[in-house]
Formats: structure tokens, sequence, C-alpha cells
């Protein structure tokens, strides 16, 4: 494996994937930003700001625990890298610290949003009320529904939320609302992409953004195994942007095995689910070359899952690659399964988390490892704002 | 020839220029509209090939593009309504959308079938210049395909030059920062912008379009190029529509003639 395998080229693509496929009006936005992002973020400036919210402010860095319990449980190693202890609940605040430093110094006065979950449209809030920016956020009708905490969270920190009303009325319609609005306002109105998708330079801007996660993991496995490497890294995967951020330093050392979760949702063959890579093919969505689901007509399939943040048709270009270069592996866990994970991690470590990151935690029951094994879970957040689903399935 | 080209040749202004979603209102009007088109004057007949994401769309074709998916359009069906348009349409057509379904369709299997049945032109607002360049030009060049890009009020002179380079056919100017449909009317910032890049002496002729909707807006538009595009407006006279072929040919006439 080359060294570089897991890289960006200067197109935007990795391997096969990614691109900036945007209509024309939206060009200049994608290319100012394109031009700009790494000389600004490579900055001492930028650099200083960053450092210091992600500690002061957002609580960085994260602990990696050691959870005794459920280790027991699985008979192999298991940390628990906790960024449900972000504030804001989960790791989406690491991009939109970084994005809306990059957003003020391009000279923007605005900033929108799409959310799913909702968590990246509160983190996305929080930030534009520390900037004292104002802030828009796409979220689709039924997404609005089934997470009404965070739509209430937004709008406390001074959040217009707009619904979006078109398709099945979630993450993907809630992004084709943001990047129409975006086409509208183009001059003074930055877009904050919260996961690894988009036109280059989005997914490895925001990769980078996430990268702190892995960055972190390195130094404290490093205190407490005397190793930088486990032999397991395992994130759920929507998007992609917390998997990407813990897998981000480990791309090129293949004895790391990546593991990435996608949402089964009522099972992968029911025609109700959202396991891209098991479901999808090559396609174009939202401005970068993908894997998406689509008919054989390339219409955008409409996913299914009961944790909003998985629920979308496509990938992360830079997943992908990962799928088809096989550097990562791709499991796909069901609803039932996931929220059986949450509970299990609930009475054994005494920690409730985000549906999204259970899903990441029930591929232990699939996956294959030795006892001798080392597993990080991207604990990606918390699972406040589903306790009206973990309500609503009842089996605990 | 291809039929742009013969157009571009005879006539230099208000050239009128109609958008409309294939399978819409009903699956089986998209060749009678096109007909009521031709018969009622206009020049160029852009067909839309709905899609689930139209991301560069306003929620009027949004709506359109959905309907028609659910009346049960797609790229076969399309292809079978046109496949016999030219013994009764002789308009430049272009059809319009989104790159995805064209990828899945097959790019020279698309193309293929674009030349077979009689279409003129493609307009893929998502298709990147440097991908046209790299991957597609050719197989539209061999099949007679003339390849349309946008510009926008946003694109750079420097940009607008590399795009008037690699077009052929005609240049889509689009009249102000939005998504179609979003707005009515033609403000003096327009106006300068449309100022600005007629002055550029571009190669290719060009329309302009988002935002015409009536007589007015259109002779203002075509003011300052070779005509003018309708997309939103002429889709709420098919909605609206009880009878489609007079209220199409009412509707072109009066943009026409006020």
């Amino acid at each position: 494996m080359g060294k570089n395998m897991i890289k960006v080229d200067e197109k935007g693509f990795y391997g096969k994937f990614g691109g900036a496929y945007v209509p024309e009006m939206l060009y200049p936005n994608v290319e100012e930003l394109r031009l700009n992002y790494e000389k600004i973020t490579d900055s001492e400036d930028f650099k200083k700001e960053f450092d210091h919210l992600l500690r002061d402010y957002v609580g960085r860095p994260t602990p990696l625990y050691l959870a005794e319990r459920l280790s027991q449980k699985y008979g192999v190693k298991i940390y628990l890298k906790r960024e449900d202890l972000c504030h804001t609940g989960a790791h989406k605040v690491n991009n939109t610290i970084g994005q809306i430093i990059l957003a003020k110094k391009l000279g923007k006065k605005r900033i929108i949003a799409e959310t799913g979950a909702g968590q990246h449209g509160v983190a996305t809030a929080t930030v534009c009320a520390l900037m004292g920016m104002d802030c828009v956020v796409y979220m689709g009708a039924l997404d609005m529904e089934r997470q009404k905490p965070n739509v209430e969270r937004m709008r406390i920190l001074g959040a217009e939320v707009v619904p979006a009303n078109s398709g099945s009325k979630t993450l993907k319609d809630a992004t084709n609302e943001a990047m129409r609005q975006w086409i509208n306002n183009p001059v003074d109105t930055h877009y904050i992409i919260g996961s690894v998708v988009g036109p280059h330079p989005y997914p490895e801007m925001v990769a980078r953004f996430q990268s702190i996660i892995s960055k972190e993991i390195k130094i404290q496995l490093k205190e407490k195994e005397n190793k930088e490497n486990p032999d397991i890294v395992i994130a759920c995967v929507g998007g992609g942007s917390n998997a990407a951020g813990a897998f981000y330093h480990y791309y090129n050392s293949p004895e790391v095995r990546l593991v990435a979760v996608e949402a089964a949702g009522l099972g992968v063959t029911s025609g109700k689910s959202a396991a891209t890579t098991a479901l999808g093919s090559p396609g174009v969505l939202h401005g970068s070359k993908t894997l998406l689901m689509q008919t054989e007509d390339g219409q955008v399939v409409e996913p299914h899952s009961i944790s909003a943040g998985l629920d979308y048709p496509g990938i992360g270009p830079v997943h992908a690659h990962l799928f088809d270069s096989g550097r990562g592996e791709f499991y796909a866990v069901e609803d039932e399964d996931a929220m059986k994970a949450g509970i299990e991690l609930s009475r054994l470590e005494g920690i409730i988390p985000a549906i999204e990151s259970a899903h990441a935690l029930a591929v232990l029951n699939q996956l294959e490892y030795k006892d001798t094994d080392v597993i990080v879970i991207n604990l990606s957040g918390r699972g406040d704002k589903d306790l009206d689903t973990y309500i609503k399935w009842g089996g605990y | 020839m291809n039929r742009i080209d013969q157009l571009f040749e005879n006539k230099k202004e208000n050239i009128l220029s109609i958008y409309f979603t294939a399978g819409f209102p009903s699956l089986e009007d998209t060749l009678p509209i096109m007909q009521a088109i031709e018969e009622a004057g206009g020049d160029i007949i852009e067909v839309g090939m709905p899609y689930s994401d139209p991301v560069a769309d306003g929620p009027t074709i949004q709506e359109s593009n959905k309907k028609a998916l659910e009346n049960g359009m797609n790229m076969k069906k399309l292809f079978s309504q046109l496949g016999d348009m030219r013994e009764t349409v002789s308009l430049p057509v272009v059809l319009m959308g989104y790159l995805n379904p064209i990828i899945q369709y097959g790019v020279e299997e698309f193309c293929r079938k674009c030349k077979e049945v009689g279409v003129d032109g493609l307009i893929l607002p998502d298709l990147p210049i440097q991908e046209y360049q790299d991957e597609y030009k050719e197989t539209f060049d061999k099949y007679d395909l003339r390849n349309t890009f946008l510009i926008s009020p946003q694109t750079s002179e420097q940009r607008i030059r590399t795009i008037d380079e690699q077009s052929d056919g005609f240049i889509y100017m689009v009249s102000s920062h939005g998504v179609t449909g979003a707005k009515s009317g033609i403000s003096e910032e327009q106006e300068a912008y449309f100022e600005r890049v007629k002055a550029m002496n571009l190669k290719n002729p060009r329309l302009i379009g988002f935002g015409i909707s009536d007589h007015k807006t259109f002779s203002t538009a075509s003011s300052y190029c070779n005509g003018a595009i309708i997309g939103s407006a002429f889709i709420k006279v098919l909605q609206d529509a009880d009878d489609l072929s007079t209220s199409v040919k009412n509707y072109i006439q009066g943009v026409k003639q006020g």
C-alpha cells in the first residue's frame, strides 16, 4: 500500500470519487473556498484561535476512556473516544468552529447550514451565537418532528430554523435547500456543510477540522497503551464526518483496521435502509461523485434509518474511496440492533449514546477481532437528543 | 446542419426559448406541448429531464420534476416520446437536466439516443467545464450535440472568456443571484451586468434566463442579447391550463407581442 494512498488530489478526488459538480452560480463561492481555505487554516492566526476555542470552549481534548465493563462483555480491550462530551453534545462542533473562523476571515456576514439529527444545526447555531453572526438552518420537516429538542435549542441560540418540505423531508432535502439558498445569496453568505460531503474542498476541509479526533487518539493511546495505533478504529457513517476524523491519521497506517458502520435501517434489503456502500453505485449528488443509493434511472432513493444523522442516501467521497480501495471495512447495523447497543452501553458504562454512535457500538456483535486487540470506538455523540426515540422504541 | 446553429445564423434577436419539464402536467403531454410551442412561435424548445434533486431550481420547477417522476417519467420513456418528434417539430430541441441520470444511462448511449431522435443540444448545470473538456466533449461532438454553459453575475470576466471558448451553440446568462423562478422583474444592477457581458463581444450568442416571465421582461432582456429563456413562468401556465394547446399559444403570443 502506498504511503499516501488516501489523499485528495488537486482536482478534489479521492481515487474515483469527489470533484466539484456545482452549477455555475456556485462556482465563484466554491472556488473562493478552494483558493483560500488551506492558506487561512495553515496560518498561525487561525490555528491559535481554533486551538483556543477547541480547548476552552469545546472542552478538548475529549477523554479516551477505557470502557472496562464493555471490554469484559466482548472479551477485548475497548476504548471510547468521548466526542459525546464536546460542548453541544457531539463531534460536529469541531467542524463548525473551524468553518466559522474561516467564514469570518473570508469576510462573510451570514451563515447557512443543513442539519439531519440537528446536532450540526445546533453546533452551527452555537458558533454563530459565539461570533455574533446571523444563522439560518435548513432541516427536513420530518427531522424537525423527530428532533424537536434540537430545533428549540437552535432557536434559543438565535438561529432561524427553516423546514425543508421536499422529498423525504430529511437530510438530503435539507442539503438541497441549503444549496439553493447559497445560490440565492452567494456574496455575503458562507455555507457550513456538516459532513465530509459536498463539492471540493468541503469533504477535505471538514475532514481536517475533524482530524483532531484521531490526532488526540494517537497521543492518548500512547499514554495508556504505549503505542499510537490501535488495532481497530470503529465509527458510524452517515455522510461520515466523525469517521473521517477518527480515521484521518490512520488512513495510511495499513495495520490499523478502519471499520465504518452504516445504518441498515429495517434491513439492508428491506427497501428501508441507509446502507449506502451495500446498496449504492457511483453517482453525483450534492456536488460530488460518490456512492449513492439510486434507481436504475439515476433518481436518488429515499433512505431510512431510525437515526436522523445516518439517514442519508450518499456517503462522503473519501469513504466511497475507502470502500472501493478496500482500505476500509464496511458493515451495516439495523435499527433494532443499534437501539439495543445503546441500552447496553447505558447499562454497562452509564453512558447513553446518540443512536448514530450506537450503530458503531452494535458492530461489535458482527466484527471478528482477536482478544488481544485494542479497539477504539468513536462515541460521536450523546443520547440526550434521542430520548424521544428511545422512549418510543421502549425496549429497555 | 445542427438546428441551433441554423437558428442563430438566421435570427439574431428576440429569440424565445421555452423550458418545460417532460412528463408534466401529465406523462403524455411532452410532445403536444412541444408542438404547441412551435405553433405559437417559440424558437427553441428546452425539454427538462426530471430529477429527484434539482438543486439549481426553485419551488415551481422542483414541483414539476417531482410530479413528472410520480407520473412515471424516466429517460427511456422520454426517448420513446421524442422518438417521432421530428415528424411534427422542426424547432431546435435542447435537453436540460442534471448529470446523474445521464451517467446512469451511459453518456455515450445517451448522446447516441439524442442524435437518433433529433436532439440538438444539452444544458447540464452541474457538469463542470473541466470534466466536460476531459470526458464529454468528444462524445457530444461525435453526435453533433451543442453544449450550453451557464454564466451568472458572479462569473469573472476571465471565466466568461473560458466558457465562451468552450461553448458552442449559445451561452445561458443567468440573470441574477438565484435559483430558477426566485425573482421576477429586472433591476438596474442586472441591466449593468447584461451591458457588461454585451460589451465583451463574445463569439457565442447569448440568451438570458431566470426571472423572465412576460413581454416586458422578455423585451428588456432581449435588448441586451439574442433573446431570453422562460421556464418557471411557463410551468405555471401549464399548471393552470384547462386546454394546454390554447394556453400555451396565448401565453407565448403574449410574451412575443405584449
